[in-house]
């Protein structure tokens, strides 16, 4: 019998249910929702989080994640809540899987014409879910194990990481209804609106195993309940879930629109996910540097550093100081590689880790480990600005060198809003 | 002599009473508004309103009051532009005057106001909490390149460091202001506190006398277009080189520094013959376009050893482009000068009418270098008129990342805004080189007492900080989204970047 129970009453929430006939045939009448209706103004909120990594690379059952949640149910109110797993597609490795929310049958064919153009689809199939209660509204989801076509890929010269992203970002910006809410190889994220316990539940996550995974618990304070608009925040392999009100939203979104990105979704894990991708991706940066420059040492202790790490120190942080992340944050990045936490630079918002063994976790609150973890070795509160890093031995480390998007591209893959990208071929 | 149209602007009155008869006033005025004949007998036409001589009376008993004769109204010509026409039908010159813009142009920092934060996100306490003001003032490298220490660290690759910047404590410079507009001991003033508080003064165009030369590290030696007191020794005497293209106060003039305030001293500094009057040029007729800017600011990197070299200009209609221009020419900062700057001596309707606010200079020149993807490579530095350490915040919220202050750090060591700077009699001790009159400015004491102010405006911005919850000027620099507008058009916003209040 399923352990789920809800542990609290369904708080109120500001969606109004609404019945879409989803199935009908031609598509379901009304308006179908694009995920450029998340927001066009900032949205506040709190959250709850967790990742766990078996660094050995050995899987665990999704049921860990959905557990570690659980205990932190009230971090969230029903608005959203979502896992990424990885490793959980052992027998389709190399192809990429995408993870489909479709507004009705219409939005589906319309993707799945996408997919011919563009790949060959070797399994399509409806994901597997079960009723839950509290869990109402939810899209057709669909995944599709694919590999791009190799004569598009041909034609169209580009890696196949290039060639993904933008097949990613086609769907998200012009087929309306149809959101990728995951695209990496041997990944999926699972997300929707509800607590975390109930869409694990939803999407059967216990019988999947993965040597990583995230979860994540939304606490929106204004935000309509959208399926896509859930956490996990995911492009190719990468998958963020964030808990924080970054008080300098404003500069960090300024200064990545000076290297290009566009920042439309207005929530910080879109600006965090930018960065990301700018200081490790476009600069190659170090995941420890990229770390320090995201939430930075104090000038006090780094002028109390040797002077060759001073020198680094001041650097980084006068030229990264408009992506500094100011204000409370945690937040735990995703990849096949593992994962790495970070906590912002004087620890407002609560992050705690422990080790048993080859596992790393983190979380939120204390009770999450303590749920999942039999015998932790260790238990901390990582300093504030101090990454967490877990690394699954012999993984690749999510660093795409064949990844050459430009900063337009990746905000277009990302938000799916058209505007913000005009190489995006609409065909 | 045929009599004067215009009346004394203010009354000097003095109580007898209490009057001490002790001539202080006499003394003190450097206006030459008392006589003394067994009482002192003031002259109401040279009183300026500096309140030198009521700071200084033992007695209090000096009152000095508007002279609050009726004109009849005309809200078309004012009592000032009557006055003016007066004056130049006596004189046919340009009417010269000191400081900045008085006329009741609108200010749009006084349109600005801050947020602060509410349960979503904690505010930080400044008292409790490190709240940092640290600003590195220069070009940054487009990204940070890294490579391996050999032992499983990281090291700071070749060209990508900061070294060339220079660090400053808090996010407050002073103005340039020259030696020969102000005295030795302003200088003197200015540099102890520069010292003092890890940030930097400003030569002006006049040199660096000798006698500051120790304090190198905390001096930017500026080249303006009269070149006075410029040589290689100069030029590495700084932290950091200007070139003043313009200033806020008078966008396109040159400067005049009359032949009486060149004693032997000034002389020196400025390389220039005593009693001569020192006029700089209107434009440097080395600069007649962008790319003589590029060799000059090169030629003098080449001096100096590849110092940071900013330039100052006045903001003008067009100064977002001309601060790309700059930018692309090499500049490590460029220093943006509002209209309503100061001046030791513009002529009036200069510095009244030409520029525009440098609110809006901020606010279109950072947008203009993020477009064009090299606001990293130069600094900011705002000024006029920066009035208080909300003008400072809202400056580098709207994307400065310095601001320089003059007539507050005058104000600082006495100045009373009279406007008299040019006629090199300030009672302060300011703008002159009287000896009588600069040996009122103690260094010490003005070193404090500019030291205290930049240290409570320090603490305001960290106030103002903690309640944005920000820990770092960095997060507010630029970032407009912490500003809101009251009662500003609409398309002032949109040059601003700032939303209206309730959106």
């Amino acid at each position: 019998m399923p352990r789920f129970e809800p542990l609290l009453e369904r708080m109120p929430t500001t969606r109004t249910p609404e019945f879409v006939d989803r199935t009908a045939p031609g598509g379901a009448a009304g308006e179908r929702p694009s995920y450029t209706a998340e927001a066009p103004f900032k949205i506040h909120g709190g959250c709850g989080l967790m990742g766990i990594c078996d660094e050995s690379g050995s899987l665990m059952s999704g049921e860990n994640a959905i557990r570690a949640m659980a205990v932190q149910r009230d971090r969230g109110n029903g608005l959203g809540g979502g896992f990424a797993g990885y490793g959980i597609y052992p027998e389709f490795p190399d192809h990429f899987c995408f993870h489909m929310m479709l507004h009705d049958v219409r939005a589906k064919e319309e993707a799945e014409a996408v997919f011919d153009r563009h790949f060959t689809v070797d399994l399509a199939e409806p994901m597997p879910t079960r009723p839950v209660k509290g869990i109402s509204d939810a899209p057709l989801l669909w995944r599709y194990f694919l590999k791009p076509d190799p004569h598009r890929l041909e034609e169209t010269e580009m890696s196949e990481e290039d060639f993904v992203v933008h097949v990613v970002m086609l769907i998200n910006s012009t087929v309306d209804g149809a959101f990728v809410a995951s695209s990496g190889r041997n990944m999926g994220a699972f997300k929707g609106v509800g607590f975390p316990e109930e869409i694990g539940h939803y999407y059967l996550l216990e019988e999947y195993e993965g040597h990583t995974w995230v979860g994540h618990n939304r606490f929106p304070t204004n935000t309509p309940g959208w399926w896509g608009g859930a956490h996990p925040f995911t492009l190719l392999d990468w998958s963020i879930v964030h808990n924080g009100e970054i008080s300098s939203y404003g500069i960090n979104s300024r200064y990545l629109e000076a290297f290009g990105y566009k920042c439309t979704l207005g929530t910080d894990t879109e600006v965090a996910a930018y960065l990301f991708d700018l200081m490790l991706r476009r600069h190659k940066l170090p995941i420890e540097l990229a770390c320090k420059a995201l939430a930075s040492p104090l000038w006090s202790d780094i002028d109390r550093m040797p002077e060759e790490e001073r020198a680094l120190m001041r650097s980084l942080r006068a030229v990264y100081g408009p992506g500094m992340l100011n204000g409370p944050f945690a937040i735990v990045l995703g990849h096949n590689g593992g994962m790495v936490a970070l906590n912002d630079r004087i620890k407002l918002r609560p992050l705690v880790a422990a080790r048993q063994g080859t596992i790393v976790m983190v979380a939120s609150e204390e009770s999450a480990m303590r749920e999942v973890l039999d015998a932790p070795d260790r238990v901390w509160a990582p300093r504030a600005g101090e990454p967490v890093i877990a690394s699954v031995a012999g993984a690749e480390q999510p660093f795409h060198d064949d990844l050459h998007l430009s900063a337009d591209e990746v905000s277009c893959a990302v938000t799916g809003v058209v505007e913000t990208c005009e190489t995006v071929e609409v065909n | 002599m045929p009599i004067s149209l215009i009346q004394p602007e203010f009354k000097v009155h003095i109580d007898y009473d209490k009057c001490h008869k002790c001539g202080r006033c006499v003394q003190q005025c450097g206006w030459g508004v008392y006589n003394f004949n067994e009482r002192p007998i003031p002259d109401d036409a040279k009183c300026r309103a500096c309140h030198r001589c009521v700071t200084y009376c033992p007695a209090h008993c000096i009152t000095i009051k508007k002279n609050d004769l009726a004109l009849r109204d005309n809200a078309n010509w004012s009592a000032g532009l009557r006055t003016a026409v007066w004056r130049q039908a006596e004189t046919g010159g340009v009417m010269l005057t000191g400081m900045g813009n008085d006329k009741p142009y609108q200010s749009i920092f006084d349109h600005l106001v801050l947020d602060a934060c509410q349960v979503t996100n904690p505010s930080i306490d400044p008292l409790r909490e490190p709240m940092e003001l640290r600003t590195y003032l220069g070009r940054k490298p487009d990204a940070v390149s890294v490579e391996s220490d050999g032992d499983g660290g990281f090291r700071l690759a070749e060209g990508s460091g900061v070294e060339k910047n220079v660090k400053l404590d808090t996010p407050i410079i002073f103005s340039p202001m020259s030696y020969g507009s102000v005295s030795l001991n302003v200088h003197r003033s200015l540099a102890m506190a520069a010292e003092r508080l890890g940030i930097l003064m400003n030569t002006g165009e006049g040199g660096l006398h000798a006698d500051l030369y120790p304090y190198a590290d905390n001096v930017i030696v500026q080249v303006a277009s009269g070149r006075f007191g410029v040589n290689p020794e100069y030029l590495n005497r700084g932290a950091a080189v200007e070139i003043k293209v313009g200033q806020g106060a008078k966008p396109g003039i040159g400067g005049h520094l009359p032949g009486e305030k060149i004693n032997k001293e000034v002389s020196e500094t400025r390389m220039i013959p005593q009693g001569s009057d020192a006029i700089s040029p209107a434009p440097h007729h080395d600069i007649y376009s962008i790319e003589d800017l590029r060799q000059l600011i090169y030629s003098i990197k080449e001096a100096t050893g590849y110092k940071p070299v900013g330039v100052k200009i006045a903001a003008v209609h067009n100064v977002a482009a001309i601060a790309s221009g700059i930018v692309r020419a090499g500049a490590d900062y460029v220093y943006l000068d509002g209209f309503k700057g100061g001046t030791g001596a513009a002529p009036q309707i200069i510095r009244d009418h030409i520029g525009i606010p440098v609110e809006i200079a901020i606010a279109v020149v950072d947008q203009r270098l993020r477009d064009e993807g090299i606001r990293n490579q130069a600094s900011i530095v705002a000024a006029g008129s920066i009035r208080s350490s909300a003008d400072l915040a809202k400056a580098i919220a709207l994307g400065a990342d310095v601001v320089a202050i003059g007539s507050a750090a005058l104000m600082a060591l006495g100045c009373h805004m009279c406007q008299g700077c040019h006629t090199g009699s300030c009672s302060w001790g300011l703008t002159t080189q009287k000896p009588e009159l600069t040996r009122r400015v103690d260094p010490e004491w003005g070193a404090e007492r500019l030291t205290n102010l930049v240290h409570a405006w320090s603490h305001e911005l960290q106030e103002i900080l903690g309640a944005l919850g920000v820990n770092a000027v960095e997060s507010l620099r630029g970032s407009r989204e912490r500003l809101r507008s009251i009662g500003l058009d609409q398309q002032t916003c949109d040059i601003l970047g700032v939303k209206p209040a309730g959106l």
